[in-house]
């Protein structure tokens, strides 16, 4: 089993921590706007792949911009992003860096210094 | 013996534990799509022409199924706002409907968009075959038009036994539209509505393909992206909608017990369905439209 810390937790700490059913219910209205907000870019996402930005390369940077912004709004304001703790920024901080290094790995798979 | 710090915040974190684990467990998972990504982005980038196929999921289908993803992800975090709420009954009916997104999603996904895919056939040409099945490919029209060329004819195979017989020595194919009318302009790039195969079947000869399946993750490299990225990704909404049904049975007496408890599971859950729902944000557009 873990051994919790020797020291109580603060109430007012968890006060703040937790919004106060006020704090949700003026939340709700937002979460609906969001929703509609990924809806409506969703289907922006499906027509804009009709369009043609003269190249396959532009097309897929233009449908992944739009994707980027939902994915932003999912996260900010559906897993409460907005308004987290520090240590959860540094987890997601670090993840970002790993992330990065991953995908440059893929990168160096082109990357020729031989018949260069 | 009591878990600690499942309401209260732990003093040294500021958090209660399980919000801790589930965003360490979604690191962890950005890292599991990451490496998928990274994947398809290094195989599409890589493939050579004409490689790559365009248009072949149904459109309409798969916007539908990204619909009812984000309509789950409202739902499941107004049922969180309604325990905070103390609302138990609104709880309920926005989980119920969590979970019913959830599994149409999945229903759609594995009885409808993956059978009609392993029910479609494809035939890649062999280069020297080219020129005799260019009035189905129209090679030269998309040449002159600056686009990649069709490598293979796809369609409905009308006898299905030729996969498996070496003695039948042809394919016959009930015809793609795009095939049946390949240097049409309105054909070069795909169309939202999907149109399934034609009555036009062409024979294909067996000595002319390079290699033919049906649309299994075997037959090229996006659908072997496609089936793993889109499995996996199913996996997880699967896992996300057992969990909302077991707290949707039995989140009862933990809410008599103490609500807030169990506002923070919904919560922790919830999290875990979000990312499901941000990570198909990526693969609708990736799979599906370009």
């Amino acid at each position: 089993m873990n051994n919790p810390p020797t020291t109580a937790p603060v109430e007012h700490e968890t006060e703040h921590y937790a919004p106060n059913s006020h704090d949700v219910s003026k939340h709700v209205r937002g979460y609906l706007m969001v929703g509609a907000t990924l809806l409506i870019f969703t289907g922006l996402t499906v027509f804009l792949s009709y369009v043609n930005f003269g190249s396959q390369k532009a097309n897929v940077a233009v449908a992944m911009i739009v994707a980027t912004f939902k994915a932003g709004l999912v996260a900010y304001i559906f897993m409460h992003l907005s308004a987290e703790k520090k240590l959860i920024y540094r987890v997601l901080i670090f993840t970002g860096i790993f992330v990065f290094g991953l995908f440059w790995l893929t990168y160096l798979a082109w990357y020729d210094p031989v018949s260069r | 013996m009591e878990i600690p710090y499942t309401v209260t915040a732990r003093p040294d974190t500021g958090l209660w534990n399980a919000k801790v684990g589930i965003w360490l467990f979604l690191a962890s998972e950005v890292m599991l799509f990451g490496g998928l990504f990274s994947a398809y982005i290094f195989l599409r980038l890589d493939a050579e022409p004409g490689y790559w196929p365009h248009g072949l999921l149904n459109v309409p289908v798969g916007t539908a199924n990204t619909a009812i993803l984000i309509l789950s992800s409202v739902t499941v975090v107004l049922a969180w706002a309604a325990l905070k709420m103390r609302q138990y009954t609104r709880y309920k009916v926005y989980m119920a409907i969590t979970i019913l997104c959830g599994v149409i999603f999945l229903v759609v996904k594995l009885a409808y968009e993956w059978p009609q895919k392993f029910d479609h056939f494809g035939a890649f040409i062999k280069p020297s075959a080219m020129e005799k099945y260019e009035k189905y490919l129209g090679n030269k029209h998309l040449l002159s038009e600056g686009l990649p060329p069709r490598v293979e004819i796809t369609g409905h195979l009308h006898n299905h036994e030729a996969l498996h017989n070496p003695n039948i020595k042809e394919y016959e194919i009930g015809l793609d539209p795009i095939y049946t009318d390949p240097t049409n302009k309105a054909m070069d790039r795909p169309h939202f509505l999907y149109v399934p195969p034609t009555d036009k079947v062409a024979v294909i000869e067996k000595a002319d393909v390079e290699r033919a399946t049906m649309f299994v993750p075997a037959h090229n490299t996006y659908f072997a992206t496609y089936f793993t990225i889109t499995g996996l990704h199913g996996l997880h909404v699967l896992g996300g909608v057992i969990v909302f049904v077991y707290m949707f049975l039995f989140g009862g007496a933990l809410y008599r017990q103490n609500p807030e408890h169990l506002a923070n599971r919904v919560e922790v859950a919830g999290l875990f369905w979000h990312f499901v729902d941000l990570v198909w944000i990526f693969v609708f557009p990736l799979f599906y439209l370009l």
